[in-house]
């Protein structure tokens, strides 16, 4: 059990070396660094942000980041520095436009689609219910509820 | 009534197109920003005389080809036999970009399986390379005589990528004044 424990002390510790650490001259601008390393879609292991990659171009990337911040970029020049090179895929948070216009309106859509067709759905099931009974049907029930009134 | 079967039966068939047309796209084919954009500038060393330095605005006039490679690449080397059969032709101008890589491991690769560039360069912290937007080696571009990137071929090159796509764009750009 000890071996264990120890074992997983030491593989946390060199999880931890891996991602490098910055300093940063104030704590406003660490935290523009976490949002944007956040914003920022690493090319190589695509379903991972660049703060959580620990692939070697996450690490360039957030280095460029961590430059760009110190020097005074705002937040739109890095994120335009990223998308100039590595195209809106960079982007966790695609832009609205011509391109992605069917990726922005597809789930409206469906949620309109499928709010349609159920709504289409109750309103035969309501319709259906009433030409179930006939008059007939309806006299006989008239009928055998009054039966019942009378016996109490 | 028979709608009712229709209906699902054609939602199903535009799901079965998408998710098709979804299984033949590669997801690491990233279209690259680049295309048609002025090639990012850089002045890097030159690998085998470091003191000696390189940078895009000296082709100028030339159409010429980056090619962005490692030696800890495995795939840089799948694509090492084509390139240096395709750049035996010598009015072929192939620049090496060695990207993130040990000068002493780069050159001994080229000298054991032979060296196709006329230029090879390093980039060793890769920054270079991010300003090119590169995200997985080996990557090739295409740059015409003005200095703007023509084409980019992301992954290892092979003889039909040479010879259908590469080779006719070259020859088409030497035809631009």
């Amino acid at each position: 059990m000890k071996k264990i424990v120890l074992c997983l002390f030491l593989f946390m510790q060199s999880v931890h070396a891996e991602i490098e650490v910055y300093q940063f001259t104030s704590p406003e601008l660490e935290l523009r660094y976490q949002a944007l390393t956040e914003e920022l879609r690493c090319l190589v292991c695509q379903n991972q942000n660049i703060a959580d990659s620990h692939a070697e171009l996450a690490q360039d990337l957030r280095r460029k980041v961590y430059e760009m911040l110190n020097s005074g970029k705002s937040n739109k020049e890095i994120i335009d520095y990223m998308t100039e090179r590595y195209g809106d895929f960079v982007l966790y948070r695609p832009p609205f436009n011509a391109r992605t216009i069917i990726l922005w309106f597809t789930p409206v859509l469906a949620l309109l689609i499928g709010a349609l067709s159920f709504m289409s759905i109750l309103n035969r099931r309501e319709t259906n219910a009433d030409e179930r009974l006939s008059q007939n049907e309806l006299a006989r029930i008239k009928e055998l509820l009054h039966l019942k009134s009378n016996k109490k | 009534m028979r709608l009712r079967f229709i209906l699902p039966l054609m939602a199903f068939l535009v799901m079965v197109v998408f998710l098709g047309i979804g299984l033949k796209l590669d997801p690491h084919d990233v279209p690259s920003p680049l295309i048609n954009k002025p090639a990012p500038a850089f002045t890097l060393p030159q690998l085998h005389q470091p003191q000696k330095t390189f940078s895009p605005a000296d082709m100028k006039g030339k159409v010429w080809l980056l090619n962005v490679w490692a030696s800890w690449c495995v795939s840089c080397r799948q694509e090492h036999v084509y390139l240096t059969e395709f750049a035996r032709d010598s009015s072929i101008h192939l620049v090496g970009l060695n990207y993130k890589d040990e000068p002493a491991a780069a050159m001994q690769w080229l000298e054991r399986l032979g060296n196709p560039y006329k230029i090879s360069i390093s980039d060793i912290d890769g920054m270079a390379g991010l300003d090119w937007g590169v995200y997985g080696v080996p990557e090739t571009f295409v740059i015409d005589k003005q200095g703007i990137v023509r084409h980019k071929q992301t992954g290892p090159v092979d003889p039909i990528i040479l010879q259908t796509i590469i080779k006719p764009l070259i020859e088409q750009l030497n035809r631009e004044s």
